[in-house]
């Protein structure tokens, strides 16, 4: 645009009434001229005259045809259109509410999910060059991403040639802290040095960890997270330096890691990172022992994953070479930090936005059939408007801008509606969405709701726009009134016809998770998880040098103690494997075949130390044979329940009772004497993939005396209660009595850990209903409003009709018949439609498959319910006709 | 019609319009009725047409308007074609194909 084009738009736009007089004044003087022109060829003044208006034509059109040339016209017929658009708004406000108010709904619920796919996925990793972050694991035959052992990955970090730097990290280590205070329970993460420095962590006051401190033996150093510098410290500059006492041992302040920091984004809370040379586990320099420890490294510039994995397989296929015994068959995992994080939320949120977007159109196919509707109303105006010599382009215009007001009016309210909605739907989910802190209304979500908006606005009003714009301008101002109304019907048939195939749709995604969560809840997890607690205990850290028989006397102690508190039935210590909360494995090899050469040719199993009333607690079945009993105490021979599992694997068509197997872990030889039913360790829906099922349960005094002394620092107690009277601040109150350096922590019961197993899928179902809801609703609106709408276009032939003596079920049909058609076209449109989008949900569902036929049927007969009842009240509206009225209605 | 087509015949009106104001200034109607000479009665260019054309070539600063007396004394607004504004010539041939007229 250039200068002079600018100078012109300003002065046609600051001086529009002088140009339009200057205007005026040249298109009449052009008539003079023609006339005088014509007098000249010898006409009389008065035929000059009309010959010269003949000649010049309309004069309005003219002066139209300059305007539009001029600069500025765009924006000046612009505002023009948008303030008779606010008028027509303001002149029927309950159009315009139920208009906004359908596109606040669908507007404001794509803005609330997008904020989530925004904050979760769009937004970069909040680390430098995150891109060049990998995640790393051991690859082993049980585990595609098992833990690396400390030993394994030292040379891993001196060996590779495509990483800048590695580091490790071991957390849900917890500690117990004293001299602060009361003792307490807090959580640590054994680290090694590179690993803030990697991540680009910058501690708020002191260092990390150098270089050297991770070695084991190095002084005993520690950071703290700024919450509990903040907690325990009230933040004083003057904690660097300071002595912290944790199992007993006095570790050093050297930094403070701020409180944004959360490696994988799952808000689990951290305390303290300990450097993990520090760690007094006797497994640690044991390169087969895997312990937890997950690394995490960054790749050198321009170096892709691929080069890496190849890197890793030459060093870990060496190690393989030099340490056959431990490493044979162990890989590294590499995978993107990214796709670690999100790669499983990545497909459901997905899932979700899509579901939404059908919402979207939904509200935007009912507000296009309110305005067909409405268009009735404004045929004349528009007739008008087209006589007086308005283009076509003019009058879509208009009514693309009046729609795009009401979009955005519906996109203000929608942003309310999102801001709300966004923290209901995330209060449901904050553990299993992983960076939920990182979500909110940022100017990228404004601007997509912005563009969502206007998009909507065009999308739902243009239909509408065209058909109007071409009505027959002779018809309509006739009087009739009708030109061109049996077109409109098939396109507002088409409309609601499309909506119903998309709340089709999303009912049948409800639907399905509907029939997984019923499945899933269905499954049996193999045990009972009514009114049972799981918590943690510590003993005091004296304890740890003391000898077995003191920690099992105190541990007897502390189990009477807690027999004895009102509310508890029975109790059952327990170490490795936790039900879905913990996983730990034992190796073991049958007896009487020859001990295998490798750790990792012996055979794998879940195992379980507990106490004899464990089986008690939990609720499983005891299949054949006995469970463990006070007897089998340290004192006796040692001996081992399996589950079905194990007994059919490794003992297939024989009674395992009486057999011995050899544990790698401690060295023991147990005897089995029962088997036990399956637990499902994995989760109600996993378990049954998994490859890694067999379980192992020995009885807790029989723990090998290294382990005794490791459970000090923290074992697992599983009480099962009498009713669901909360009573853990009883058996706080209890572990208090015996002292205060007995620390009970983290409780949690078994329903609430299977919830949590589901949450995703809750999380799923609950905006999936929600969304299939709204879809039926609107969808039953679109069809009932058109439905009404063309009972009431017909409502003479109606009349005719019963005059000749229809009866009411001949007129009832007559109506309904015409919302069948739509909806039965929708539902046939909907299945095909379903079969192609749920084919993206196969890995939600759990139980039946995406084309579940039970799941269609149902949601065809509930939308079909739902449609017939929004077309029975026009229909029962029509049957009330009464034919004089309807005969004298024009 | 085409707006290939339509950009070519607004290319040739302003040419033809230029062309007719190369000796004199002139009103609107004077324009039309030089164009149909030039053109032996082949254009003939209504008002409805030349009007908004030369308000776009005025808005462009190829023409200056001024208001001005017709021979018999009638007020009209005359234009005339600027030196300074001259169309880049060789600019709109590219644009328009054969343009010239």
């Amino acid at each position: 645009m250039g200068f002079r084009h600018l100078v012109s738009l300003f002065r046609n736009l600051l001086h529009r009434r002088r140009e339009d007089r200057e205007l005026d004044a040249q298109v009449r003087a052009h008539a003079l001229l023609l006339a005088d022109e014509n007098v000249r060829a010898g006409m009389s003044t008065q035929e000059a005259q009309r010959q010269a208006r003949l000649e010049l034509g309309g004069v309005e059109q003219i002066k139209e045809g300059v305007r539009e040339i001029r600069a500025g016209h765009m924006v000046e017929t612009f505002f023009q259109d948008v303030r008779f658009g606010l008028r027509i708004l303001r002149k029927n406000p309950g159009f315009a509410t139920v208009a906004i108010l359908t596109l606040a709904l669908g507007i404001g619920a794509n803005t609330a999910i997008f904020s989530v796919v925004n904050g979760v996925l769009l937004n970069p990793l909040p680390y430098p060059q995150a891109e060049q972050l990998v995640m790393l694991h051991e690859s082993k035959p049980n585990f595609a991403t098992g833990s690396i052992s400390f030993p394994n990955f030292l040379d891993w970090q001196k060996e590779n040639r495509t990483f800048s730097s590695m580091a490790i990290q071991r957390s849900g280590s917890s500690f117990i802290l004293t001299g602060l205070g009361e003792a307490e329970q807090v959580n640590g993460t054994f680290v090694s040095s590179e690993f803030f420095r990697q991540l680009g962590v910058v501690p708020l006051i002191g260092r990390d960890f150098s270089a050297s401190e991770d070695r084991i033996g190095a002084a005993p150093l520690a950071m703290i997270t700024e919450g509990f510098w903040k907690r325990k410290f009230g933040s004083a500059r003057d904690v660097l330096g300071r002595s912290l006492t944790l199992d007993g041992k006095g570790y050093t302040i050297i930094g403070v890691v701020p409180a944004s920091f959360d490696l994988l984004g799952t808000l689990r809370l951290q305390e303290i990172y300990v450097p993990v040379g520090q760690w007094s586990h006797p497994l640690l320099t044991n390169r087969a022992a895997g312990l937890g420890i997950h690394g995490i490294g960054r790749l050198k510039p321009g170096v892709s994953v691929e080069q890496a994995k190849a890197d890793m397989a030459r060093v870990t296929g060496n190690l393989a070479e030099v340490y056959p015994d431990a490493d044979k068959g162990i890989g590294a995992a590499l995978i993107p930090l990214r796709e670690w994080m999100l790669g499983r939320v990545q497909r459901f949120l997905l899932l979700l936005f899509g579901a939404v977007g059908f919402v979207l159109l939904i509200a935007c196919v009912n507000v296009a059939n309110l305005l067909l509707a409405r268009s009735t109303s404004r045929e004349r105006e528009f007739a008008v408007r087209k006589a007086l010599g308005a283009t076509q382009r003019q009058l879509v215009r208009q009514l693309v801008i009046e729609g795009m007001l009401l979009a955005l009016f519906g996109g203000g309210t929608g942003l309310l509606i999102a801001g709300w909605g966004m923290r209901a739907a995330l209060s449901r989910l904050p553990a299993a969405l992983p960076r939920a802190a990182e979500v909110g209304l940022d100017a990228r979500v404004l601007l997509f709701s912005a563009v969502a908006s206007l998009l909507t606005g065009v999308l739902f009003s243009l239909l509408p726009a065209i058909k109007m714009s071409r009505a027959n301008v002779h018809s309509v101002l006739k009087g009739g009134g009708r030109g061109g109304s049996g077109v409109r019907h098939r396109a507002q048939g088409a409309l609601v016809a499309a909506e119903m195939a998309l709340a089709f749709v999303l009912l049948i995604g409800a639907g399905l998770m509907i029939r997984t969560l019923a499945a899933l809840w269905n499954t049996s997890p193999g045990f009972n998880p009514r009114n049972v607690l799981t918590f943690g205990l510590s003993l005091p850290a004296a304890l740890k040098q003391a000898n077995p028989e003191t920690i099992r006397a105190s541990l007897r102690e502390v189990h009477a103690k807690f027999r004895s508190v009102p509310g508890v039935r029975n109790v059952s210590f327990s170490w490795g494997a936790v039900p879905m909360s913990g996983d730990d494995e034992w190796l073991f090899w049958i007896d009487g075949q020859a001990k295998p050469a490798s750790e990792n040719e012996m055979n794998w199993a879940l195992d379980y130390v507990v106490e004899p009333d464990y089986l008690d607690v939990m609720g499983i079945p005891l299949v054949s044979g006995r469970f463990f009993t006070e007897r089998d105490d340290e004192h006796a021979a040692p001996v081992a329940v399996v589950d079905e599992v194990l007994a059919h694997k490794f003992f297939p068509g024989q009674d395992p009772i009486g057999k011995r197997l050899h544990l790698n872990s401690t060295g023991q030889t147990a005897e089995i004497v029962g088997v036990v039913g399956h637990v499902k360790q994995w989760g109600l829906d996993r378990d049954d993939k998994e490859d890694l099922r067999a379980q192992l349960y020995t009885p807790f005094m029989q723990l090998t005396d290294q382990a005794m002394s490791l459970s000090v620092s923290g074992l697992g107690v599983i009480v099962r209660t009498q009713g669901t009277a909360p009573v853990f601040e009883s058996i706080r109150r209890a572990s208090r009595a015996i002292s205060t350096q007995h620390v009970v922590f983290s409780p949690q019961t078994m329903d609430e850990i299977i919830d949590g197993s589901l949450a995703e899928r809750q999380f799923t179902l609950i905006l999936l209903a929600v969304f299939a809801g709204l879809a039926l609703v609107l969808a039953s609106v679109g069809i009932y409003g058109v439905v009404s709408y063309v009972a009431s276009q017909r409502i003479r032939e109606i009349g005719i009709r019963v005059a000749m003596g229809a009866q009411q079920t001949d007129v009832l049909r007559l109506v309904i018949g015409q919302g069948a058609r739509m909806l039965f076209a929708g539902v046939a449109i909907g299945i095909v439609a379903a079969l192609a989008f749920t084919r993206l949900m196969s890995r939600m569902v759990y139980g039946i498959t995406t084309t579940d036929p039970e799941t269609f049927a149902a949601v065809a007969l509930l939308l079909t319910a739902v449609a017939f009842a929004a077309c029975y009240f026009p229909g029962r509206r029509a049957t009330k006709v009464d034919p004089m009225v309807a005969l004298r209605y024009e | 019609m085409a707006p290939d087509q339509t950009n070519l015949l607004h290319g040739t009106l302003d040419m033809m319009i230029l062309r007719a104001l190369t000796r004199t200034e002139m009103h609107c109607l004077g324009i039309s009725r030089r164009i149909e000479q030039i053109t032996k009665g082949t254009f003939q260019v209504e008002a409805r047409i030349a009007l908004p054309r030369l308000h776009r070539m005025e808005e462009q600063g190829w023409l200056v308007s001024l208001w001005g007396e017709s021979q018999n004394n009638r007020c009209a607004k005359v234009l005339q074609a600027d030196g300074r504004g001259t169309p880049p010539t060789a600019k709109r041939k590219q644009n328009d194909g054969a343009a010239s007229p």
